[in-house]
């Protein structure tokens, strides 16, 4: 991790749906190379902050920089620097293993020949090789969301936004997920993760806990835990949350 | 342009994959076409007619005996009661009554006035002048025979000035199917391409590759681009499936070009697309986008002309019908196909149609949001 270079500034980010507050008043930067937790409860804002990071979303007011680009003015520049992958699992069913990357791929503006030696090598890192053509929904869905891991890596970005990326896979998956996850970032990908997992907010490098719109706490697990003289990131959570 | 490729060709995939709708896409036309071309029809070949003969006379026989000849009429029963007539009427038996009174021969051998009553069945009020009119076509023609035949001087009786030729143009024998095959096709294609693609942007919001699609920097206009040509080849295939059935199962007679027909298919279709594409990026779900495309289909094919001619519309229906492109593109297919209609005579009608081909794709493109 890279302390002095910032991919994201955001200051005293707002959004309201009416005179619902979803986030409040929202400031923190990340760091590049950092793997940053973003952790609440179910509601408490963060799929919202993330739609907003990543150009799915306005701001209804506040400073933010993505990769060095306004979210209000840029958005289409921001996009060619991150990747996203949602909780809503977004690989094209019908479609092969190969022909959803060459899908995005294509999108992203990769020649077909990058496209195909991307493909070889992600695959053999994830070990499917043998289900290249494979339709996609025939696949179990660890599989599937280590692909769409892969493939919302694709262009290469700086950042990429995961919302709630391991839900409802077991947790040898998960485990293998987030060595993906590992790898990614010692390539030098910044990793903005969210999740309810307390385990998986342990392999973070920074956390930040969201309270019904704020962001409650941020900083390391250790220095957290610390903090709130908890035993794990479970504790020091409830203490929040509560 | 590289990426509209790649689009592309993860849009045909997908089509081709799709086990369940490509019968319904390829397959289901052809049948409708077929189907619907030989039901959809106001031809008369038939109409039942019973006959009450209470005069029993030469001159009733004769008339009955004329009945009888012409393929166009079944004589359902001759009796002497109305009442049992009536009855038959009621039973939907008969389509006409023919009442000839006692003294009717009689009347008519005197050169008296012979009064014959006629009751026709007018729950469909256009058959029922239709045919009614062809029932005293009969007596008219025995009538004009009987003053002639008794008269001294002969057919000279009848003082005939005005007499009218007439001359079937455009569709010499007046036939039915070369009217409705175009229009059919027409609705057919419509509906392909309107339901395909108003389902088609939606779906992908349910199943949640949108969010993965706008997290991209593709442009809008590509996406959407990417999404209507699919639907462009699908529908000039259907188009074209369509006029080989016109021409090899049907035999219409087909005297225009057959690429100016593309021609104006390829602007209407990027009309009726683009309404498709509109419809989708308005709507959450795939049900809500069918209820929409379903309730605009079917004002587009009540007001447009198919069934009913758009002359005898009420005005409002007449101006209503110039926001319809339906009603556009049937008129110029049957100009095309049965006039022969060149670019000429149609280029106002593609103007038009271009006008809204504009108008939908640039409400669809501008409405398309990336960012909520």
């Amino acid at each position: 991790m890279d302390q002095e270079t910032k991919v994201i500034k955001v200051r005293n980010m707002y959004k309201k749906f009416g005179d619902f507050i979803a986030n409040d008043d929202l400031s923190f930067d990340v760091f590049k190379g950092e793997i940053f937790g973003f952790l609440g409860a179910n509601g408490a804002g963060k799929t919202t902050a993330i739609r907003i990071l990543c150009g799915l979303s306005y701001p209804t007011s506040g400073e933010i920089e993505v990769a060095g680009f306004n979210v209000y003015k840029q958005r289409e520049l921001l996009k060619r620097k991150i990747g996203y992958m949602s909780q809503k699992f977004s690989l094209y069913e019908d479609l092969t293993v190969y022909e959803n990357i060459r899908f995005y791929g294509g999108i992203y503006g990769l020649p077909l020949k990058e496209i195909k030696r991307k493909a070889t090598d992600l695959l053999q890192r994830l070990n499917l090789e043998a289900v290249r053509d494979t339709r996609i929904g025939e696949l179990p869905l660890g599989w599937k969301q280590k692909l769409a891991f892969s493939v919302a890596l694709i262009h290469e970005p700086e950042i990429i936004f995961l919302d709630e990326p391991t839900g409802g896979v077991d947790p040898i998956t998960r485990r293998q997920f987030w060595d993906l996850i590992y790898e990614a970032a010692k390539s030098g990908v910044t990793i903005f993760v969210t999740t309810h997992y307390m385990d998986e907010a342990e392999y973070c490098d920074r956390i930040s806990i969201m309270v019904d719109g704020k962001i409650e706490a941020l900083d390391t697990p250790d220095h957290l835990k610390e903090q709130f003289n908890a035993e794990t990131m479970n504790d020091v959570f409830l203490r929040l949350a509560r | 342009m590289r990426t509209i490729r790649y689009i592309l060709q993860k849009e045909f995939l997908q089509i081709f994959r799709n086990k369940g709708m490509l019968p319904i896409i390829f397959i289901l036309p052809v049948i409708q076409l077929c189907v619907l071309t030989f039901a959809a029809t106001y031809d008369m070949k038939n109409t039942n007619i019973y006959i009450v003969d209470k005069d029993v006379s030469k001159h009733t026989q004769e008339i009955i005996g004329k009945f009888e000849n012409s393929s166009f009429f079944t004589i359902t029963g001759i009796g002497f009661s109305e009442a049992i007539a009536e009855d038959e009427f009621l039973k939907d038996r008969t389509d006409a009554i023919l009442v000839f009174n006692k003294g009717f021969g009689n009347n008519l051998d005197k050169r008296e006035d012979a009064p014959v009553q006629l009751l026709v069945n007018s729950i469909d009020a256009r058959a029922a002048s239709l045919f009614g009119m062809y029932i005293v076509e009969v007596l008219q023609e025995y009538n004009t025979k009987v003053i002639t035949t008794n008269s001294p001087v002969g057919k000279s009786a009848l003082s005939q000035r005005i007499t009218t030729s007439y001359n079937h143009f455009y569709n010499p024998e007046m036939d039915y199917i070369s009217y409705m095959l175009p229009g059919i096709l027409v609705i057919l294609v419509t509906v392909i391409g309107l339901f395909l693609s108003a389902m088609n942007v939606v779906r992908e919001r349910e199943i949640g590759t949108i969010e993965q699609i706008n997290v991209t920097p593709i442009k809008k206009y590509q996406f959407l681009i990417g999404k209507l040509i699919p639907f462009i080849v699908i529908g000039f295939f259907e188009l074209g499936v369509g006029l080989l059935v016109a021409g090899f199962i049907f035999k219409i007679p087909f005297l225009g070009s057959a690429w100016l027909i593309y021609l104006v298919a390829s602007v209407y279709l990027l009309t009726i697309l683009g309404l498709g594409l509109f419809i989708s990026t308005q709507t959450e779900t795939q049900q809500q986008a069918m209820f929409i495309a379903w309730f605009i289909m079917v004002i587009f094919i009540m007001m447009s002309g198919l069934f009913t001619p758009v002359e005898s519309m009420p005005e409002w229906g007449q101006k209503l019908n110039i926001i319809n492109p339906v009603a556009y593109f049937i008129k110029v297919i049957r100009m095309i196909m049965m006039k022969g209609s060149g670019f000429h005579d149609i280029k106002q009608y593609i103007g038009v149609l271009l006008v809204y081909a504009v108008c939908a794709i640039s409400f669809a493109v501008n409405r398309y949001r990336k960012v909520a």
